[in-house]
């Protein structure tokens, strides 16, 4: 028996259109980031002395960290003070995102509503944190009252997107039978669909809390939000002293870590993707 | 377990936790001086002030191809950081996941390793490097790269092991060595993920590359704070929409190369 074989080279993968859009991208991404390199503004410093300064650096961060201008009994309290900042942009965040959530989602809400909502949404998403704060800054003065009510917003606007997700996944049936059954829409909301995503939502909002700690982090040092990253950036810009910069950083550090493996754990009991 | 008795014992719980959740929130308002009355009073006299105050004007419009030129700097560092910690995280991730180790005493050490960099925050990462690259755009561009070799690593880690062991397993019954393991079946199985995760953190990026701005003194964020603290408010208003009109152009085209390569 006689088998042909295709002259040349066998096209392994095949021609699609997903295979010429991932080429591409990757093409894009790679012009973009060579021009990005060669562009960069270096303002004069020699990029190799400069690295070898990092190096050295971050040796002085991780091994000869101290304190000097702050007691522990006060990195502690500027600590908490970052983490009640997250906390508290969590839980005004979730609340407010709950009922817009409701109105975004597919299943519960007009299309009309729907899109108003998540193209709201979107443009706070778009906004960088900071920029909220700051803008909030100019009425409210720097200080704690602008960067809640900043960090609130952009943790609105990530929330909805989150809980919209969940409530769509849910299952028509269990909708469609309290409907049925003449529950109005409030009973529908309560009776089926806070029960069937309690966890989901519960998992998303760690998640934020999470992030929110980070963002806690860099508004006290951009912002005027006190907390821990004021000291650091008072550390870093004004004392010029990378060793009590070293403690704070093993103090986020540790507290991060602990977050992630509390949002870990979270999230494997009730399976929970990550993705944003 | 009697039914009432099940209900009866979740309300407590859920009780309880609407509580501690209550006397933590009231604890953080008392330790952050949080007014919540002045809080929501804010919210509208702000959105007044910037209806009348926050809009572009004539100056704003005039300053917009040096807006723009600040804006290309900080999306093209945002991309290169992103796309280079994004090679370097898939190597860290191909040492340490399960499948592809080299020895199982790479595992570890190479979590450990991306859980350090990925929660050390950026803004964090960026006061560090200020001791040694100044106010230039390496600043930045190590800061978001540390924290995006971080993270990459880890989603990576995770992806590689959904993939399984059996192409690996497939390739290595024909007698391939570990380089031909690696880049014909673990590479291309991953390829979609990777893009798709690399698209998130240059969209994460461009946002906290803004940050980074404000502290280094680069780029976008600089030019907002200068402008900012200039009272040159319809200029700064000028810079958020471009801003947002870069980041939901983004948005938007990666949403569109998701949905066709995955």
């Amino acid at each position: 028996m006689e088998t042909t074989l295709p002259s040349g080279r066998i096209r392994v993968r095949p021609r699609s259109h997903a295979n010429t859009v991932l080429q591409a991208t990757l093409i894009v991404l790679a012009l973009l980031t060579v021009y990005g390199l060669i562009t960069i503004d270096t303002r004069n410093i020699n990029v190799v002395t400069a690295f070898g300064d990092m190096l050295n650096n971050f040796r002085v961060v991780l091994f000869e960290a101290r304190l000097k201008n702050l007691s522990w009994l006060d990195l502690f309290r500027e600590l908490m003070i970052t983490v009640a900042l997250g906390l508290l942009t969590t839980v005004f965040g979730a609340i407010i995102a709950f009922f817009l959530a409701l109105l975004a989602a597919q299943n519960l809400a007009p299309r009309r509503v729907n899109d108003a909502v998540k193209v709201v949404m979107a443009f706070i998403r778009a906004v960088p944190t900071v920029l909220w704060v700051l803008f909030f800054a100019v009425t409210a003065g720097l200080g704690s009252v602008a960067a809640v009510i900043g960090m609130t917003f952009h943790s609105v606007g990530y929330l909805v997107k989150a809980y919209a997700e969940t409530f769509e996944e849910l299952d028509a049936g269990v909708l469609e039978a309290l409907r049925a059954s003449g529950g109005n829409w409030w009973q529908t909301v309560f009776q089926a669909v806070v029960p069937s995503s309690a966890s989901a939502l519960l998992s998303w909002t760690f998640v934020r809390f999470e992030i929110n700690f980070s963002v806690a982090i860099a508004m006290g040092a951009t912002a005027g939000a006190g907390g821990i990253g004021f000291d650091m950036f008072m550390a870093s810009a004004f004392y010029l002293d990378l060793r009590e910069l070293g403690i704070f950083t093993y103090a986020v550090l540790i507290f991060a870590i602990l977050l992630e493996w509390g949002a870990t754990r979270l999230k494997e009991t009730v399976g929970v993707k990550r993705q944003a | 377990m009697q039914p009432d008795a099940f209900f009866r014992r979740r309300r407590i719980q859920s009780a309880l936790f609407f509580l501690a959740m209550v006397a933590m929130t009231y604890g953080g308002m008392v330790l952050t001086q949080f007014d919540l009355v002045q809080g929501l009073s804010v919210i509208p006299r702000a959105f007044a002030w910037g209806i009348a105050n926050f809009v572009p004007d004539e100056r704003a419009w005039a300053r917009l191809p040096r807006i723009l030129e600040k804006l290309q700097e900080t999306v093209l560092i945002a991309v290169a950081s992103s796309t280079i910690a994004s090679i370097f995280g898939l190597g860290l991730a191909l040492l340490g996941a399960n499948t592809t180790r080299p020895h199982p005493w790479f595992s570890l050490p190479a979590r450990a390793i991306a859980s350090i960099f990925r929660n050390i925050d950026v803004s964090v990462w960026a006061l560090i490097l200020l001791f040694s690259f100044g106010q230039s755009g390496f600043t930045g561009f190590f800061a978001l790269f540390f924290v995006t070799f971080g993270f990459i690593t880890r989603v990576m880690v995770e992806t590689i092991d959904e993939v399984g062991i059996e192409p690996v397993e497939a390739l290595r019954a024909t007698g391939a060595g570990y380089t031909a393991i690696i880049s014909q079946s673990v590479i291309p199985a991953c390829l979609p993920q990777l893009i798709s995760w690399v698209l998130y953190m240059i969209e994460t990026n461009i946002r906290s590359a803004t940050l980074v701005g404000i502290l280094t003194g680069t780029g976008i964020g600089f030019l907002f704070d200068l402008y900012f603290k200039n009272f040159s408010y319809g200029s700064a208003s000028l810079v958020v929409l471009a801003t947002v009109a870069v980041v939901l152009l983004i948005e938007t085209v990666s949403n569109y190369i998701r949905r066709t390569i995955l």
